[in-house]
């Protein structure tokens, strides 16, 4: 569905030029749900940009839904549906006027683009604000409203930047169940970017992790956790006893990488365990074996934030707020 | 429930031919909602222009004097001059409404349709054009009882020239939009810094024969001047040289327009 050879972007501000986007190379499998993970400025936007048509590549080459974005920007804009990060509907037009009007932009004639503004206003709860001008709206209704406006003429690939940013927790679970409900019925392929990881982490099958214009990893959330990131383990056992086992924890941490800390007769060992669930069982037997039992244990499972933690040194968080 | 009105992939498979024509349709159209939906603003639009004639053409006829309007009724030469005036001032905020639509996603959203790019422009343009009709219309017959000559067929055709005009006029306000956006103020400091010595110098408000020699010269290379000298003809109720100049300068200005349009709008998408 998307093919991409060393596609890179740079922009030139004040004189200085910025490479947005380094040379990625991007394969989308027909069907697919992409995540595109990374911190504001990663090079997301720009890229989903490109594949849309609306910022030309400065170099390298693309193939969105079997057409290439430079030879052929029209075809790719006609095959492909488009929600970016602000508010599509125009500030004085009523909501059905732009719903029929996007339709018709895209080639259905009226009483098509009619019937499908009408079921996706009744699936998007916007029914009772048919007539109502968009800059009366909340900013959960635009956003719904920018869903139905991108799902119109219902296309087969559909790319969303940032799609949840700004909605309560409940508006961003309507829209994810819009999405994923659209994917089952029509198999649409789905290409989104967030700098929620916890969005990317439930939501797609795939995440490319994207930073300074790289893709720094691509795989599944939970392969990526595995791999990458691996379980956190913290135990405790008695002060005295510590030094029975702190050379079995350090060889069984990932990259014997393990912090501990003393307290109150206790030490606590932290280390990363590349499959927690199933080594930790035998690790506890061989700490009671050396004679010094664990007296509690957590065991916590990954996030992409860790993924991202381990591949860059730096926490998403830090980066995820504008 | 999401259902399917239509099968996935069904629009693009019942397209008709796309066409910058029906591109150009479905975005004037758009545009056209927003008087439609809010009829007061055409009425408003409506009375300006009579205001303007009521209050303005009799300061002319005696502060200038019969002799410089070639001997016409001076409500035969201003009239024309003032639909020329609302021509260029509708056109030439084309790019003003456009700039609402570039602060929110809504001209994104749009960009990332299928619809061609010139279609973007015309089909705006022409929404700008559009009320001159009714307006040229209203204020000729408004204008008869008191010494008009209107010549219907003649003043059609005089505002078909100011549409081709005003495509290209609307191309290039829509292009200096786009280049002035996040910088609102340039697009108002650049289109009324224009505006008025191109109006002042194409005779519209007071004959330029009126004036010294350095104003006629300069006059001659203002398109404006040429589409002025055309409608007056034409209002006239004569067709002859002055209308086919009017319309050569309204298509080489459409022509211009929309090549700076285009080029504006594809430097940054494709």
């Amino acid at each position: 569905m998307i093919h991409t050879n060393k596609l890179t972007k740079t922009f030139t501000v004040k004189k200085e030029t910025v490479e947005a986007v380094k040379g990625v190379d991007i394969d989308v499998a027909p069907g697919e749900l992409v995540a595109f993970l990374g911190p504001n400025g990663a090079g997301k936007s720009t890229t989903l940009r490109m594949l849309t048509t609306l910022l030309k590549p400065t170099s390298g080459s693309a193939t969105v839904a079997g057409v290439d974005v430079a030879k052929d920007p029209a075809g790719v804009r006609a095959r492909i549906g488009y929600i970016g990060q602000g508010n599509g509907g125009g500030h004085s037009y009523r909501v059905i006027d732009e719903l029929i009007m996007q339709g018709r932009f895209y080639g259905m004639n009226t009483t098509d683009a009619k019937a499908r503004a009408q079921t996706l206003m009744a699936s998007l709860d916007l029914s009772d604000l048919a007539k109502r001008t968009v800059i009366k709206l909340s900013g959960g209704q635009r956003r719904r409203m920018d869903v139905a406006l991108g799902l119109m003429h219902s296309p087969g690939l559909l790319f969303l930047d940032e799609p949840s940013t700004g909605m309560d927790p409940q508006n961003r679970a309507n829209l994810w169940e819009h999405i994923m409900r659209m994917r089952e019925e029509h198999g649409t392929t789905i290409v989104l970017t967030t700098h929620y990881m916890d969005e990317a982490d439930s939501m797609s099958e795939r995440v490319i992790v994207i930073d300074h214009g790289t893709i720094i990893a691509d795989d599944t959330a939970s392969r990526l956790k595995a791999n990458l990131a691996g379980d956190l383990l913290a135990v405790e056992v008695a002060a005295g006893s510590a030094s029975d086992v702190r050379g079995l924890l350090g060889r069984a941490a990932a990259e014997g990488d393990m912090e501990e800390n003393a307290y109150d007769g206790v030490v606590r060992f932290r280390l990363r365990l590349a499959q927690g669930a199933q080594l930790a069982p035998g690790l506890l037997k061989e700490m009671h074996d050396a004679g010094a039992p664990a007296q509690s244990l957590e065991l916590k499972p990954p996030t992409l934030d860790d993924v991202f933690l381990e591949l860059t040194g730096r926490s998403l968080r830090e980066g995820a707020e504008v | 429930m999401i259902e399917q009105a239509v099968a996935p992939g069904a629009a693009l498979q019942k397209r008709g031919p796309r066409s910058v024509v029906t591109d150009t349709w479905f975005v004037f159209w758009r545009e056209m909602l927003l008087p439609l939906r809010d009829p007061f603003s055409l009425i408003f639009s409506l009375i300006q222009p009579l205001v303007f004639l009521g209050l303005f053409g009799p300061l002319l006829g005696s502060a200038v004097g019969a002799p410089a309007f070639g001997g016409q009724s001076t409500l035969q030469w201003f009239l024309p001059g003032v639909v020329v005036m609302i021509a260029l001032f509708g056109t030439s905020m084309t790019g003003s409404n456009l700039q609402y639509e570039l602060m929110t996603g809504s001209y994104e959203r749009i960009l990332a349709t299928p619809l061609s790019r010139s279609s973007l422009m015309i089909g705006r343009a022409l929404k700008e054009w559009a009320p001159l009709v009714l307006q040229g219309l209203l204020i000729s017959v408004v204008c008869i009882p008191f010494g008009f000559i209107f010549h219907p067929l003649h003043v059609v055709l005089g505002l078909v020239i100011l549409g081709i005009f005003g495509i290209g006029l609307g191309a290039l306000s829509y292009a200096l939009a786009l280049v002035s956006q996040n910088k609102e103020w340039i697009f108002w400091g650049v289109q009324q810094t224009l505006l008025f010595p191109l109006m002042i110098l194409s005779g519209i408000m007071l004959p330029i024969e009126a004036g010294p020699g350095w104003m006629k010269v300069a006059s001659l290379f203002n398109p404006l001047t040429y589409l002025v000298n055309a409608e007056r003809e034409l209002f006239a109720g004569r067709i002859g040289m002055d209308t086919m100049w009017g319309l050569v300068a309204a298509v080489v200005t459409a022509a211009v327009g929309l090549v700076v349009g285009i080029r504006t709008i594809s430097r940054n998408t494709n």
